[in-house]
């Protein structure tokens, strides 16, 4: 099988390589500093030091509303008695199925000052004057929020939702029986048997809410002032947009590769600690 | 059954999944009725049909090579699912019948990859390519792309379930590895490439930063760039990048629709 040893070669060297070659720029930008530069320059930088706010702030808000947005939707849907399952199954699977950039240029007509969602919030009466959504740092964060929010949810149902479907019926019989009421089934029964899965939804989430590039990208250019920015766009802006700067960009994307990797373990922890 | 709470919770289960339904259908139907609006009626918050349908889709066909970028799109896609599924399906195979020590190493190291993000890998395989020439190629898209750890992981997982029996009688019968693997595991395996392929093409076609990166002129961009390229003028035509955003949404919604249990089964590959 020596066609396969061949390919494994083929696959992984380019990844080692480019591994490699990141290691290079981060510090060969610096050699002569012994390439402690970057990281120098990392910590006294206020646009980086936004960005990685930023990234941290969507990631802390959006994927636990994420998540349990997704075990609500799952859990309701995982009723057999429910009248509609499946319509309302597919309709919330739906965005899972756009192009991000489709719907991020969609998202950013409905969000305009006089757009869509404003006349919607007015019509029932929830806000009184229209919100500069884009333009506005803190409702720019918003917008971006639900956006991802929109976009993910289904995605992370489906996965609870077929989990769920793997849970023996009869433990839910004998609790009912002995009269435990629905939201303690729920939360004695349902969360702790999809532990796995909530972990793992959990560890993709982190993963690519710290890549976020597309949404800021499309919807607000990590603007306005800043307020948006994230690590990937920075790593961008940095590389493409501005003077290129790999060498500093590659450390910034390190920073990234640091943070999935310490929130990984740290997530791995606490479902172990749980489980014991 | 119909005590007073329990009717309760029943009628909050509705009103959370219909509220739930009506926020994720909507953007589509915004977009729908947006390509029939001008674009001062969009940003204005018309929710009902104009007239503009027929203007907005002639501007975009006028402002956009279309069956040039259609191609472009299909092509990048296409070529690229069929050499992913290609390649990782054989080391996914690979890796679960001829198991190693070395091998198992060399997995889980793959395996660790995963977390690595892209923006990490962006800057040296822009270089790489710039050092091939391959900058603004479709072999600049593609490439990187082929080596899915990913899709090697899931063809790992379900090679798992693969009849090993099937391979002592192919191989009885004298057929060679690289036959076994051609003319036994893939036709057995039909719907797990499937699934795969699935996945692979909306990946594809969905991706946007390393298109952005590699592509520069605009008869090699794809209709995702294109998309995105519409809405950075200083005031966007709205009307035509409802159309656009149409046009690149339909291929992968087409696919959802026709095969929407593979579809669900491909999503859920990865925690069988």
């Amino acid at each position: 099988m020596p066609a396969l040893i061949l390919l494994g070669i083929f696959m992984i060297y380019p990844i080692l390589w480019s591994l490699w070659m990141s290691f290079q720029t981060g510090r060969g930008m610096a050699f002569s500093f012994g390439g402690f530069t970057n990281i120098m320059r990392l910590t006294q930088d206020p646009v980086f030091l936004r960005a990685l706010t930023n990234t941290l702030t969507f990631l802390a808000i959006q994927v636990p509303i994420m998540l349990i947005l997704a075990l609500l939707f799952a859990n309701a849907l995982n009723d057999s008695r429910l009248w509609g399952r499946s319509w309302f199954r597919t309709a919330i699977f739906l965005p899972c199925v756009t192009s991000l950039v489709a719907y991020s240029v969609v998202f950013r007509s409905m969000f305009a000052q006089d757009g869509i969602i404003n006349q919607m919030l007015m019509g029932i009466g929830i806000i009184g004057s229209p919100i500069p959504w884009l333009a506005d740092p803190f409702w720019a964060k918003v917008v971006i929020i639900s956006a991802i929010t929109w976009r993910w949810t289904g995605y992370n149902m489906i996965f609870y939702l077929a989990a769920m479907q793997n849970i023996d019926r009869s433990i839910y019989e004998a609790a009912r029986i002995d009269g435990v009421p629905a939201w303690a089934r729920f939360w004695h029964i349902t969360v702790p048997m999809l532990r796995p899965v909530i972990l793992f939804t959990t560890v993709i989430s982190t993963i690519g809410t710290l890549q976020l590039f597309d949404e800021p990208n499309l919807l607000t250019q990590g603007g306005p002032s800043d307020a948006t920015l994230t690590l990937s766009l920075y790593i961008y802006n940095l590389s493409f947009r501005f003077m290129p700067s790999f060498g500093y960009a590659a450390t910034v994307s390190y920073v990234i590769v640091v943070l999935v990797a310490i929130l990984t373990i740290i997530q791995f922890l606490v479902a172990k600690d749980r489980r014991a | 059954m119909s005590n007073p709470v329990a009717l309760l919770g029943r009628g909050a289960q509705y009103v959370l999944l219909s509220l739930a339904a009506f926020i994720s259908v909507f953007p589509f139907f915004w977009m729908l009725i947006g390509a029939t609006n001008s674009s001062a009626d969009i940003l204005k918050g018309k929710a009902s049909p104009g007239l503009a349908l027929l203007e907005n889709f002639s501007t975009f066909f006028t402002s956009v090579d279309m069956p040039r970028i259609l191609f472009n799109s299909f092509f990048i896609a296409g070529v690229g699912t069929i050499l992913t599924l290609l390649v990782s399906s054989l080391a996914g195979y690979g890796f679960e019948i001829f198991r190693s020590r070395i091998r198992e190493r060399i997995f889980a190291g793959m395996l660790l990859m995963l977390s690595i993000p892209f923006a990490a890998l962006m800057i040296p395989l822009f270089i790489m390519m710039a050092n091939f020439k391959l900058i603004n190629t479709f072999q600049a898209i593609i490439l990187p792309s082929i080596a899915s750890v990913f899709i090697i992981f899931y063809f790992r997982q379900v090679t798992k379930a693969f009849p090993h029996e099937l391979r002592d009688a192919a191989k009885i019968d004298g057929l060679k590895e690289w036959q076994i693997f051609f003319y036994v595991y893939m036709p057995v395996m039909r719907s797990t490439y499937a699934a795969a392929t699935i996945i692979v093409f909306m990946a594809n076609w969905n991706n946007y930063l390393w298109p952005l990166i590699v592509l520069q002129t605009n008869e090699m961009k794809t209709l995702t760039l294109v998309v995105a390229g519409l809405t950075s003028a200083y005031t966007p035509d709205w009307g035509v990048v409802m159309v656009g955003a149409i046009f690149a949404t339909l291929p992968t919604l087409i696919i959802f629709f026709l095969l929407q249990r593979r579809f669900v089964e491909g999503m859920l590959g990865a925690v069988k």
